[in-house]
């Protein structure tokens, strides 16, 4: 009889672990295997080098590892700036404020516009030669023109306005999430709490934040996977790597495939950067584990 | 019951529609997937005309951005579905690749045929693009294996109007690099910008640091540092380097060249924005829609010695391949015949400012496209080379002068880099 009950139980969720396995574990299989080969994507003949690609990749490839670290560096702005601004303007709109439903409306504008037209729009904006130099102009205007430059192409500023841009087209996710998990927040909890004599930041700190560490994680997952695979918004903003200051992973391996015609090879950076998107955000889930009250 | 009735009658439909006594038989066609944006309404025009010549429809399929046309034609390529004609975009190991693949049917004997006309009628230059010549480097048997629709060439381009302002010649453009570089400093005072061109994309500047290569060190020298005979390191390759340090240090260049992709520089030159540009010879029809008064006129790159000639990328512009497996390759071949004889080329241009592939074509095109079409005589092209350098050099090259332009490395740290991956490259060789 349980067998019966257990066979059944499989037979429900059968159609979904086949059309997860088809279209999910055997292309990572394939692009893996894809990865032990010299390949250039056209012939029909692949040469097997066994880990040699993978071997390139962590013990030569520079290039690799900077666009490795770029994509870091724009994760970390992204999960600081990014995530306490979604946060914040989150949690003014879950208060009793006018107009909040206009404020959601707006802030989900920039996360469905395209990744290229963003990357456009902003491009006009920030570019001083090409474009309406709305940055500089502001900075002369308040005093600060010391501090005007071509914002994309000097070195020390391009990544971090590249992070800028993404924050500002990504923050809106996050504040959706976010506004989602403190509606769930039961009102009572701070009527208890005001009774109490607990202030607007003490409500804060002991009811609202703990409740929502799930959702944070969450958001926090989410703008990793996101963020480190930023790819269109850089070619359209910067045009490319821009000799390797805002190159990032998904760049370097769109590039060994139509640039270098090394298949196999990109094949291998696809995985590397898989598992290694898997292991942070394994990373990620167990610390969230390991914080939630019990 | 009801249901019953509606099979039956589907059936009897469908048996009544299968005993049909006449035979359809279907025209034939031949489709060729491109990626010519700019280029799409003068093709379906020809098409409409050639099937209104022969019967045999023509389908022109558009899919643009061209690196988006790049991936579909290599998943086509690796699921053996291409169309009958197609444009492979890259380098010509790729080109290479596809023919090893039997994806590309070798065309000699059809340009052989009545005293090889079709061949003859081609610039050299733009058919040698599209040939490999017995030996070559990549295994493959001689022939051609590509047919040239337009050819290109790659120069500057100045502003006529900006140099009266500047109180230059306009008739008088620089010829040597030093001449060039005089110019950055009245520029900057005018408040205007340089040279603009797509140097965020990186293959321009990879184009125009080989002209520079070619003019410093010579052809010879230039295909021995690719077979790896002579280093990245050797003094010639420096000055190479040093030209682009020269130039951002004169104030010659835009500002945020690095970064700007070629839409944006072909609009700063067609606002007037902008003196000079670096592009090919398909600038003049952006040109023309973005600002058809601008005044300009194409100029060699100015020259750094005058030990060796100047040379410029040029040869092919597009070129269209047969697929070896099709059905329809003959028709597919006489199609090509006809598109890229005279009538059909002088239309082309006409209609696209492209420059023809036919020679016979070029009598009446404007004077700027003239100017390009003279820069053929200098023009050269890696495909033609018979070498390929390795990738991760070329990525390497290109990067380190945008290293350069924007002073974070010297002409010398990026000789060494670029060199040490040549080692890297040329010890994996060797192992293999």
């Amino acid at each position: 009889m349980k067998l019966k009950e257990n066979l059944e139980n499989y037979v429900f969720v059968l159609p979904a672990v086949t059309i997860f396995f088809v279209f999910y574990i055997i292309p990572f299989i394939w692009v893996f295997q894809l990865g032990l080969f010299e390949w250039d994507g056209i012939s029909f003949t692949k040469v097997f080098v066994g880990l040699q690609n993978f071997k390139e990749i962590f013990l030569q490839d520079k290039n690799w590892w900077q666009s490795v670290r770029n994509a870091g560096y724009i994760t970390l702005i992204a999960l600081t700036l990014q995530n306490i601004l979604a946060f914040m303007l989150a949690w003014a709109c879950d208060r009793q404020i006018r107009m909040k439903n206009f404020y959601r409306m707006i802030f989900f504008i920039p996360p469905v516009l395209s990744e290229v037209v963003v990357g456009m729009v902003w491009r006009f904006i920030i570019n001083d030669i090409e474009g309406a130099n709305v940055i500089n102009r502001a900075l002369v205007q308040l005093g600060f023109s010391n501090l005007a430059h071509n914002w994309l192409s000097d070195l020390k500023t391009a990544l971090t306005t590249v992070a800028v841009v993404h924050c500002w087209k990504g923050f809106g996710w996050g504040f959706l999430i976010f506004l989602a998990g403190l509606q769930t927040i039961p009102r009572e909890l701070y009527e208890a709490a005001r009774i109490d004599g607990a202030n607007s930041w003490q409500a804060f700190k002991k009811i609202t934040v703990p409740l929502m560490v799930p959702v944070i994680v969450l958001v926090a997952i989410l703008t990793v996977l996101g963020t480190m695979q930023v790819f269109a918004l850089i070619t359209s903003l910067v045009g490319g790597e821009f000799a390797g200051h805002t190159s990032v992973p998904v760049l370097r391996i769109f590039y060994s495939m139509l640039r270098s015609s090394r298949f196999g090879y990109a094949c291998a950076q696809g995985v590397t950067f898989g598992m290694m998107l898997i292991i942070i955000s394994f990373i990620q889930y167990r610390f969230s584990k390991k914080d939630q009250p019990r | 019951m009801f249901f019953r009735y509606v099979l039956l009658g589907i059936f009897v439909l469908f048996s009544a529609l299968g005993c049909s006594g006449q035979k359809v038989v279907s025209k034939p066609s031949v489709t060729i997937w491109h990626w010519m944006t700019d280029r799409d309404a003068a093709f379906q025009e020809l098409a409409k005309k050639y099937e209104t010549l022969t019967g045999v429809k023509v389908n022109f399929e558009l899919y643009a951005p061209s690196d988006a046309y790049a991936q579909k034609i290599r998943a086509a390529a690796q699921g053996t579905n291409l169309p009958d004609v197609f444009g492979i975009l890259g380098e010509k190991r790729d080109f290479a690749a596809f023919i090893k693949a039997d994806h590309i049917l070798d065309l000699t004997p059809y340009m052989e045929v009545n005293n090889a006309a079709w061949k003859n009628s081609f610039f050299p230059k733009a058919l040698a693009v599209n040939e490999f010549t017995v030996g070559n480097s990549y295994g493959i048997s001689s022939g051609v294996y590509g047919v040239p629709v337009d050819i290109l060439t790659i120069q500057m381009v100045y502003n006529k109007k900006l140099f009266s302002q500047l109180g230059l010649d306009p008739n008088q453009p620089p010829k040597t690099l030093d001449e060039f570089l005089q110019i950055g400093p009245k520029i900057q005072a005018a408040g205007l910008q340089g040279l603009v061109s797509g140097w965020g994309e990186v293959w321009m500047i990879d184009c125009l640091a080989n002209d520079y290569a070619f003019n410093i060190m010579g052809k010879d020298k230039v295909l021995a540092t690719i077979k790896g005979e002579i280093a990245y390191t050797d003094p010639d390759w420096i000055k190479v380097f040093t030209v682009f340090k020269q130039m951002q240090e004169s104030g010659i260049l835009a500002k945020g060249l690095v970064t700007m992709i070629n839409k944006s520089a072909e609009q700063l030159f067609a606002n007037e924005k902008a003196v000079f540009a670096f592009n090919g010879s398909w600038c003049v029809n952006v040109y023309q829609g973005m600002n058809p008064s601008l005044e300009y006129a194409a100029m060699l790159p100015p020259q750094v010695s005058d030990k060796y000639p100047m040379s410029i990328w040029g040869g092919a512009g597009s070129s269209f391949m047969v697929n070896a497996r099709s059905k329809n390759k003959d028709e597919a071949v006489k199609f090509l015949i006809w598109l890229t004889d005279q009538d059909q080329q002088a239309y082309l241009s006409k209609a696209t400012n492209n420059l023809p592939a036919n020679k016979n074509s070029l009598a009446k095109i404007p004077e700027v496209l003239a100017q390009f079409a003279r820069g053929m005589d200098y023009a050269t092209h890696p495909n033609v080379w018979g070498v390929s350098e390795f990738s991760t050099v070329i990525e390497a090259f290109d990067r380190g002068i945008q290293s350069i332009v924007i002073g974070e490395k010297t002409p010398g740290e990026v000789a060494a880099e670029v060199q040490e991956i040549k080692d890297r490259e040329l010890a994996k060789k060797r192992v293999k």
